[in-house]
């Protein structure tokens, strides 16, 4: 069976290999870039592999959150509620960890997740319930209910409080054996672009959790899974065009059910990457408001897995540089950032776009000045990083985007025009 | 009797809702191995004076904020970022009314005017990343509320002095307070001398939405947007303006405290209430006098929670469910009243029309 509204076979196009090709250089410029900097600022955190380790880690949550937003979004449902599952998953992880080890664990979060997605879809595709508006009310019940069981399951353990689980087992991790001293000696020797690179490698071949294994496997999973089969094509037209799906015979709210309750395990599986692997236990508040910052790699992603996990290194990094040496190394990324601007604007300038121009090599100049008047950036700034990049990376990329056609929109079967 | 109906079902759907979170809260306390049966005996127990100038305080803060959510909810404007507003607006406000540049009661007005500015500001730069670039106003007044937390506290450390644990601002000079109206001689607590405030942002509410032209275009938006821009609606004005509303009423949810108790801005500022007016407002429908129902329930809610760990020795954060459920049961059971009623006035079309009777009257 096949389903061919227009919209859903233009997403159906394989990436071009001239895209892929793109990709790559924008890497090869961005390691380019960061090199030098380091080089030239000495601030030589910006590409270590202990930040660029963190930075993934970072990422993975921030990743699995955005692809379950990517779940529930490419079948038509906003989900908002994101981070209330989230929160739920750290509850699932803390508990079900600290009883049954880590795959349980995860296993644990995923349900915890699952249920909130389960609430969010009975609410929002069997009732009709504006997606925003229980997207809002999960999350407040969501952080009620795990500050309140927190409470319950985890006082009078060993090490356990009110707001906090026991400390916990980590997943396990994995180091290719020769490679991993290699790298690390590669990288002391602080080479311009050599050493950076094997920073890179390191990452990779080094204390490696099984659970950013896991994520990618899911990450990639669904790029298979939702592009390359007749399931991931029904549940992307209900997304683009549910009464079309409808009359084709899918069951629409069967496959928004099962996208959004998916969608709420994937965010609970980035909650348990957050107390196991990021920390060491389930606290209160631990989310921080990832489960937002997920939506909006997403976004940044187009609604595509490559795109989030993209979007979402990103986030990861520039939370890893604020935490490692934070005042030096987001004062460096400032000049990048500045750099970009000004280099943003001379384009803007050439392809006769003024206004743009003027206002990028504005902000461009003031961060440049900012940076060249100062040694640091104060850890109030660091901290307001990662958000401020977020609202720049919208403001800059928003307007190449396109999301499903009915993403957000109500549906109600048998109500087709 | 048609009115009658209508009104029954009106009601209906809030006391189902409030009736299924209490199912629920009690289940989730059998869950957690607590005793249900104190628990209700607690939060139903009539509250002492005390409680209950705290739950008219609470209720006036609650108002506010759900009033500033409730402007852009109207026309389909998710502002989620009052939390992030009402944060900048106290602070810029603390600040302005301590530096004294006007003498008594004329510092306040101005001061009041001021966080409306900043509320309206900190509300505009979401409004202006709407409009200009696309972006949804729901993720960019999150990212804002987490960058205000840090921009004020950032500013708070430049302009604001160590006192004990906490940092706080200049205080503001005294003739410029608004004295608490004392309730009850036995209450340690006075009422806020500014819950006038939140009476008359209720009535200016309403007056706009419904006696004027901006409130009647707002309404149209929300309703359906390509008719309001076939009708001559510019709806990125509209974002802009409501947004800004929104972010100037959210300015207005600092002050009764400002001007009545705490007299400056501190870092332990009550957070939450944005969030919280965003549940107040759905569960009051966007309504003036349903979000004052609204915030009088999330307040009788919070303040009879308090002692429930010393007197039934369940945690207080049970409560937190409790009102998250009743948000998301009230709008569940919203839709289904909508659905039943359009079921019902669509069988009255239809029996109006089979019947031989004059059938022009029919307006549904």
């Amino acid at each position: 069976m096949t389903v061919s509204a227009p919209e859903s076979s233009a997403a159906l196009v394989k990436p071009t290999a001239a895209r892929s090709y793109r990709i790559w250089i924008y890497l090869a410029v961005l390691v380019i870039a960061l090199s030098t900097t380091r080089i030239f600022t000495g601030a030589d955190d910006i590409t270590s592999s202990g930040t660029l380790r963190a930075a993934v880690i970072a990422a993975i949550p921030i990743a699995l959150a955005g692809l379950g937003g990517l779940w529930s979004e490419r079948a038509g449902v906003v989900n908002i509620g994101l981070e209330g599952m989230m929160i739920l998953g750290t509850l699932g992880a803390g508990y079900f960890t600290y009883h049954y080890g880590v795959w349980v664990g995860l296993l644990g979060a995923a349900v915890f997740g699952a249920v909130g997605g389960a609430l969010h879809a009975l609410a929002t595709v069997t009732f009709g319930v504006d997606h925003i508006v229980s997207g809002v009310a999960i999350n407040i019940i969501a952080l009620g209910v795990a500050s309140f069981l927190a409470e319950a399951l985890f006082t009078g353990l060993p090490g356990g409080g009110p707001t906090q689980s026991p400390s916990l087992d980590r997943p396990p991790t994995i180091s290719v054996p020769g490679l991993s001293g290699w790298t690390e000696s590669l990288e002391d020797k602080g080479w311009f672009l050599v050493s950076d690179l094997a920073a890179l490698l390191n990452v990779v071949v080094s204390q490696l959790s099984l659970f950013t294994l896991v994520a990618l496997v899911l990450i990639f999973g669904t790029g298979w899974l939702l592009w390359r089969t007749p399931f991931g094509l029904r549940l992307r037209s209900c997304g683009e065009s549910p009464s079309a799906a409808e009359t084709l015979g899918v069951n629409v709210y069967r496959y928004k059910f099962v996208a959004v309750t998916m969608s709420g395990a994937l965010a609970g599986m980035g909650g348990a990457f957050l107390a196991l692997v990021a920390s060491s236990g389930y606290q209160n508040g631990q989310t921080g408001g990832r489960g937002y910052i997920g939506l909006a790699a997403m976004i940044f992603g187009n609604w595509r897995p490559t795109g989030l996990l993209t979007g979402s290194l990103i986030f990861g990094y520039t939370d890893a540089a604020r935490l490692r040496s934070g005042g030096e190394s987001v004062h460096a990324l400032l000049l990048i950032l500045s750099v970009a601007l000004l280099a943003i604007a001379v384009w803007q300038l050439v392809r006769g776009a003024r206004l743009a121009a003027v206002l990028a090599a504005l902000v461009g100049g003031l961060g440049l000045t900012w940076y060249l008047r100062t040694d640091t950036i104060p850890g109030d700034f660091t901290q307001m990083t990662p958000y401020v990049m977020t609202l720049l990376v919208l403001a800059l990329a928003s307007q190449q985007l396109r999301m499903p056609a009915a993403d957000g929109q109500r549906y109600r079967r048998g109500e087709a025009g | 009797m048609k009115t009658l109906q209508r009104a029954g079902l009106a009601l209906a759907a809030p006391v189902l809702a409030l009736v299924v979170a209490g199912i629920i809260t009690s289940l989730v306390l059998v869950a957690a191995g607590d005793d249900p049966a104190a628990f209700w005996e607690t939060m139903l127990a009539w509250p002492e004076n005390r409680s209950l100038v705290n739950i008219i305080n609470e209720a006036s803060v609650l108002y506010l904020s759900g009033l500033a959510a409730a402007i852009g909810f109207r026309m389909n404007l998710f502002n989620i970022g009052v939390e992030g507003q009402y944060r900048v607006a106290t602070f810029v406000a603390a600040y302005f009314a301590a530096q004294a540049f006007l003498p008594g009661y004329l510092n306040t007005v101005a001061t009041i005017l001021v966080a409306m500015l900043a509320g309206a500001a900190w509300a505009g730069i979401a409004a202006l990343l709407r409009v200009t670039r696309g972006v949804s106003e729901v993720i960019s007044t999150i990212m804002l509320n987490a960058i205000a937390v840090s921009l004020v506290a950032y500013l708070l450390r430049k302009v604001g002095s160590r006192e004990g644990q906490t940092i706080v601002t200049d205080t503001v000079p005294q003739s410029g307070w608004i004295p608490g109206i004392s309730l009850f001689r036995d209450s340690v607590t006075d009422m806020y001398g500014l819950v006038f405030l939140a009476v008359l942002a209720g009535i200016g509410f309403s007056v706009l939405l419904n006696r004027t032209r901006f409130g009647f275009d707002l309404r149209a938006t929300g309703h359906s947007e390509s008719a309001a821009v076939a009708s001559g609606v510019d709806v990125k004005r509209m974002v802009i303006y409501s947004m800004l509303l929104s972010g100037a009423v959210a300015g207005l949810i600092g002050m009764p405290n400002l001007f009545g108790v705490s007299h400056n801005y501190g870092s332990t500022i009550q957070t939450g209430i944005g969030f919280a007016g965003i549940a107040v407002a759905l569960l009051g429908r966007n309504h003036p006098l349903g979000i004052a129902a609204g915030a009088l329930i999330f307040a009788y809610l919070s303040e009879q929670a308090n002692p429930l760990g010393i007197l039934a020795g369940i945690s207080p954060e049970i409560i937190a469910v409790t009102q998250g459920v009743v948000v998301l049961c009230v709008v569940i059971a919203y839709e289904v009243v909508r659905r039943y009623r359009n079921k019902l006035e669509q069988r009255a079309v239809a029996e109006a029309l089979e019947a031989p009777g004059p059938s022009k009257e029919v307006t549904a």
